[in-house]
């Protein structure tokens, strides 16, 4: 095959990850994609850059994976004719990826079905792309009025809701638009990106160092997550390896990080169906790993702990104890809760059968991270992919074939004890020393970097591309909620009005993380 | 004279506690959270600070919008005063019987409905079309336990069947049982309580009853929270007459009064904590279940009565 023979050439990144890379022309864009979708690969992200400095036009880039490992296509963009071949209908979790490039950079996909919008509301005029070069970020423009034409649906007794961006509670803003017929959904529409802020735009006028806050600043309650992300490309491109002692620190502040936000999640679900003797104990545990971590590490989130080269804290082994006391409750208390949760008939009854996604839509709509595993999407790249120290780990991934709540619910219970078990074996082999980081150098120049990471929401990815200076030219820092969202749309589907609330939680997906 | 002091004393008194049985309740629930609670002062807190400040309007709403904060209000003062709580010879009690209790409840719910889609906003039409869906299912199953009680003490007057049950021989009557279980799932319907609605709720979308208020605010938010405080204390006064009337006191025995005042206190006690664990111990269930849960209570005031006629008890 010709197209396999391209990839093959394509050279390995250096880098904790199995990277490929390459140039595609226009021409094969379209063949190699039918290629790889027929080869079972899955999209990871999708974003462009501004090449003009070089002289060479726009570029746009692609991260896809397979059982292989990552692969990333980059495909020349002329700047007179600034359009590519679309792919949304071989990788629909393109689409809105493809939207946000035509916003940011005013790169379009020739051919796609869905030319709206994305992440530009009123703040800036159609003709202005903020991502390009030539673009000075400190300009403001005159508001102009939104006008975004969601898709109607008509018919007797049809009519919409419009919820958000403005919610009753105090959570992150986002707006979706339900048609509804009595209190059945027919259709639900998402309207993202009040969180827009011009993260990636901001990243290009930052040392690598303070790209690194950056990037934990993404989606705050990833920061972990980003934040190896970040390091992990910048590493492979400064060709260094962090000690052993701080990629051991790495690994468990990420299962800490799950292990909060899984703990936070189970009450919200208890919540949502009122159970808030649910929502209080859970959050009671929640609150005691972060105040342990604010009394370990310093910060309860574990923010600017990793940093590019290493970690910047170490745990005492003296305090080892203190994780160790921490498991043990928590398994101890999260062993009873299961058991509440799965005895409890209104809670099940609520649970069970509500926003199912099949694990052929999910393939199909190339649903990732956790709710994928609920629907037999087997992927988890601490697993696949083990960066070190994942690869001494053997996590054991849990997967659920029913892709409803109570599949998601249940996931989340397993993963929690698969992460407090993987804290005990980081434990073990968590030997003391004085070195924590390596120093970065300089970085080469018109080099390319990426890392992956398995947050607890999915797969986070930051890919990051350097001048001919060797600063920081384009950061792309990709969540997986971009992927889930749409799918989020489908799962609502004949289920009615009153469980969105419950059935959107149990996605819990990223406003701020896809909004960038 | 003494009756119309009695009245007095009553419409003041309901007025007064209705909002402590509400930061009651809310108060044991948050013990059965492991939570220390806000206090069993909250909602007066809150009252006054909803009175002090400014209210806002929707450009388009009616003079209906602006009345029905009042009328809600009304109806349910009036409802809470007509129910014999510590004394039966009140003057409102012997005007009115349990329909007509039942028809002030349905006026209530009609105003709230029509002020909730004054504004047209798509929140308000939801929730009062819910609403609608719970209260014609919970009007006549309360409306069968009433007849129950009715049936035992042969009038519809709520003062004769307080003072049927309370001051006649102690007589265990198995209909009544069947009955209290419907009127409790009624109870909880009506109050918009867990499992059929979330008073606690910020989901907009799962709302019923704060679906419908979401346009109000200042005044007349604090009159509508009112007016729910003294909707619950109407159906736990009226929970305390049909299935627990001991204590109250006979007509003219003003010395009653103290030891009258006393259970009913205590009878509220515990009604509260037990609505705090009912709550606590289960979860919403499905909009769509609700109607199976209205026709529960339904079916049980129906075999109430049956039973009654059976066993002629």
């Amino acid at each position: 095959m010709k197209q396999d023979e391209i990839i093959a050439n394509f050279p390995g990144l250096p880098g904790a990850l199995m990277v490929r890379r390459g140039c595609v022309e226009e021409a094969q864009f379209r063949s190699l994609f039918e290629q790889l979708k027929q080869d079972g690969c899955r999209l990871v992200a999708l974003w462009g850059s501004d090449e003009r400095t070089d002289d060479a036009g726009y570029a746009l880039h692609v991260a896809l994976i397979d059982s292989a490992g990552m692969l990333c296509l980059t495909l020349p963009v002329s700047a007179e004719r600034p359009a590519y071949p679309d792919i949304s209908d071989l990788f629909p979790a393109a689409s809105r990826m493809q939207r946000a490039v035509a916003d940011l950079l005013g790169l379009h996909a020739s051919g796609a079905d869905d030319q709206r919008k994305w992440l530009r509301h009123a703040s800036w005029p159609g003709n202005v792309h903020p991502l390009r070069k030539d673009f000075d970020g400190s300009c403001a423009f005159p508001a102009e009025t939104d006008a975004y034409p969601f898709v109607t649906v008509t018919g007797d007794g049809v009519h919409e809701i419009p919820v958000g961006p403005v919610h009753a509670g105090i959570i992150e803003p986002g707006h979706f638009r339900f048609s509804i017929i009595g209190d059945r959904v027919l259709r639900l529409e998402e309207r993202l990106g009040y969180k827009h802020k011009g993260i990636e735009k901001r990243f290009e006028s930052m040392s690598p160092e303070q790209g690194a806050k950056l990037a934990g600043r993404v989606s705050g309650d990833s920061t972990v997550a980003y934040a190896w992300a970040y390091a992990m490309a910048l590493e492979g491109i400064a060709g260094i390896t962090p000690p052993d002692q701080a990629l051991w620190m790495r690994a468990l502040f990420l299962e800490r990080e799950r292990v909060a936000n899984h703990l936070g999640d189970l009450g919200y679900l208890g919540n949502d169906v009122a159970l808030s003797f649910g929502f209080a104990q859970f959050w009671i545990l929640k609150e005691q790993v972060l105040r342990n971590n604010a009394a370990l590490f310093g910060h309860r989130y574990l923010m600017d702990k990793i940093i590019p080269g290493g970690v910047n804290i170490a745990l005492q082994m003296s305090d080892k104890r203190v994780i160790i006391e921490e498991c043990s409750m928590l398994e101890r208390e999260l062993g009873v809760l299961r058991s509440i949760y799965e005895e409890h008939a209104g809670v099940q009854d609520r649970f069970i059968g509500a926003g199912q996604v099949t694990p052929a839509l999910a393939a199909q709509l190339g649903l990732c991270g956790l709710p994928g595993r609920a629907s037999a999407q087997a992927w988890d790249a601490r697993v696949q992919f083990p960066c070190a120290p994942y690869d001494k780990l053997d996590v054991r991934m849990a997967t659920h074939i029913n892709g409803d709540v109570a599949a998601r619910a249940a996931l989340r219970f397993e993963e929690l004890f698969e992460s407090l078990r993987l804290q005990r074996e980081i434990l073990i082999n968590l030997i003391g020393g004085d070195e924590l980081s390596m120093p970065v150098k300089q970085l080469p120049g018109n080099a390319f970097g990426v890392g992956m990471v398995e947050g607890w929401r999915g797969e986070v990815m930051v890919a990051i591309h350097t001048d001919a200076q060797g600063r920081l030219a384009r950061v792309h820092p990709h969540d997986p909620s971009w992927q889930n969202w749409p799918v989020l749309e489908h799962a609502i589907l004949n289920n009615i009005v009153p469980d969105f609330p419950l059935i959107n939680k149990s996605f819990n997906l990223s406003y701020a993380g896809q909004d960038l | 004279m003494n009756s119309l002091l009695l009245q007095l004393i009553q419409d003041t008194l309901v007025l007064l506690i209705a909002p402590l049985l509400l930061g009651w309740v809310n108060q044991c629930r948050a013990w059965l959270q492991n939570r220390s609670g806000a206090g069993v002062l909250q909602p007066y807190r809150n009252l006054i600070k909803l009175f002090h400040k400014d209210a806002v309007l929707a450009n388009n709403a009616s003079p209906l919008f602006r009345a029905t904060p009042y009328i809600l209000f009304a109806s349910m003062w009036l409802a809470a005063s007509l129910v014999p709580v510590i004394a039966t010879d009140l003057p409102l009690s012997q005007a009115v019987d349990v329909i007509a209790l039942v028809g002030i409840f349905a006026l209530a719910r009609v105003f709230i409905s029509l002020a909730a889609m004054d504004v047209g906003t798509s929140f308000g039409t939801m929730g009062a079309r819910r609403e609608m869906l719970v209260g014609f299912l919970a009007e006549p199953a309360l409306l069968m336990v009433f007849f129950t009680a009715a049936t035992i003490s042969h009038s519809t007057s709520l003062v004769t069947i307080v003072e049927t049950l309370a001051h006649k021989q102690f007589v265990i009557y198995p209909s009544l049982a069947f009955a209290g279980i419907a009127f409790v799932m009624v109870l909880l319907a009506e109050n918009a309580r867990i499992p059929v609605d979330n008073p606690a709720t910020h989901l907009e979308l799962t709302m019923i009853h704060e679906a419908m208020i979401l346009e109000y605010s200042a005044r007349h938010l604090a009159l509508i929270e009112w007016a729910s405080a003294l909707k619950l204390l109407a159906y736990f006064t009226i929970g305390c007459a049909l299935f627990m009337p001991w204590g109250i006191a006979e007509v003219g025995n003003l010395a009653a009064l103290p030891v009258a005042l006393l259970a009913l206190f205590i009878k509220l006690m515990l009604g509260g904590a037990g609505l705090a664990l009912l709550e606590t111990v289960t979860a919403k269930m499905r909009i769509f279940r609700v109607p199976e849960f209205m026709g529960t209570a339904f079916l049980l005031a129906v075999l109430g009565m049956l039973i009654h006629f059976l066993l002629g008890s």
